[in-house]
């Protein structure tokens, strides 16, 4: 897709400027810059600016986003018993362990209050923590603006409330493909709390007879996701220096950081080095 | 063991705190790139990323693994390069793991 042409030529800069003057002399560039890897990072920031004028958000969308995601809602399903099985053993009770599930729906940290739960309740401690956890969340969203930038702030705050991992995964691929459908996050969000509740209910009913997920290999789900989305989200050799330094700041922050800090670290070490290197 | 239907309002308020935390993080980060006019430089980072984040997830999850789920991975990646179909390139990945799992462990 990226034929490996010098990235950073003079012509390319002085076309930056004239295209931004010109939207028609933008068009034009867009098309010839195409086989150069700067353009193919330029044209992703413009073709962002296409999409969200042919975005949607309708029936149609939630429709493709809920079946989309059901066969891996059944996966995360296998870890809503395991939050059930903890909840219930940290003393509470299946209403309240239900209501968790339906109204926080960030499943690592759930786990992790849970584990944190005795009497009494450390409430400042399961906070923070549950604030540490879920903030790569913010990130997440933010990677979704060009493409919500057209909807009302009803759709997006009211979509963004059912994000969890696996289903921003399974968005940015839809939206990437450029298919605009907006309202895919809301259906796969309703089928990843469908699935979340659902399991955790069942989980909390039967305590400690159900056994671990990784024995039917759901454990693995979550990492056959991204797997999958990054094979998506490869645009070639543009993608490299951002992927290594989220790689290398993920890997070593694992080690060194407690908690889910890396995800953040890594993400915003990929961005930061591409807004170094941008112009550069 | 407590009533499976009971609700302790204490707790239902530590849960619903928990909520609110949770929201703040889900929308607070498309929040503020809504409300911060960013320059061309700054959009530039944004765009790389999706992928960055899907490395930096993925990078210390596979990491922490072991062979099985290295090889796992290997097949989710080949089949997703391959059919570009996610059902079946999970499908694949969930069989593989538990298939390495069981010869590995042997």
């Amino acid at each position: 897709m990226v034929d490996g042409t010098e990235r950073d030529g003079e012509p390319d800069a002085r076309a930056r400027t004239i295209e931004d003057r010109e939207p028609d002399a933008r068009a034009r560039g867009r098309n010839r810059d195409a086989r150069t890897a700067d353009a193919d990072r330029k044209r992703r920031v413009e073709s962002a600016g296409t999409d969200r004028e042919a975005i949607t958000f309708g029936r149609e969308g939630i429709r493709v986003g809920f079946l989309t995601t059901v066969p891996v809602a059944i996966g995360v399903g296998g870890y809503g018993v395991a939050f059930g099985v903890l909840a219930n053993r940290a003393g509470l009770s299946v209403a309240e362990a239900a209501l968790m599930s339906a109204t926080v729906l960030a499943g690592a940290s759930q786990i992790v209050a849970v584990e944190l739960w005795t009497d009494p309740i450390p409430v400042a401690a399961i906070l923070v923590t549950v604030f540490a956890i879920n903030l790569r969340y913010s990130l997440m969203g933010a990677a979704l603006q060009p493409w919500f930038r057209r909807l009302t702030p009803k759709q997006i705050y009211g979509s963004l409330f059912f994000m969890a991992d696996e289903n921003w995964a399974l968005t940015m691929r839809e939206l990437t493909s450029g298919s605009g459908r907006g309202a895919f996050l809301l259906g796969s969000g309703i089928a990843m709390w469908l699935f979340w509740v659902g399991s955790t209910i069942v989980g909390a009913i039967a305590g400690g007879v159900v056994g671990d997920p990784a024995r039917y290999g759901f454990d693995f789900v979550f990492a056959a996701v991204f797997v999958a989305l990054a094979v998506e989200l490869w645009e070639g050799r543009s993608s490299l220096v951002p992927w290594l330094v989220a790689l290398a700041v993920a890997v070593v922050a694992a080690e060194l950081v407690a908690g889910r800090w890396y995800i953040l670290l890594g993400g915003v070490a990929a961005a930061v080095v591409e807004v170094i290197r941008y112009d550069a | 063991m407590r009533e499976p239907l009971s609700l302790d309002p204490f707790v239902v308020a530590v849960i619903l705190a928990m909520a609110a935390v949770t929201v703040v993080t889900k929308v607070g980060g498309i929040w503020l790139v809504r409300h911060v006019e960013l320059s061309e430089r700054l959009e530039a980072g944004f765009s790389v990323l999706p992928g960055a984040i899907v490395i930096a997830v993925l990078g210390p999850e596979l990491a922490a693994g072991g062979p099985a789920e290295w090889g796992a991975g290997a097949v989710v990646l080949v089949v997703m390069w391959r059919t570009e179909s996610i059902l079946l390139a999970l499908c694949a990945g969930v069989a593989g793991v538990v298939l390495l799992r069981s010869i590995l462990s042997v």
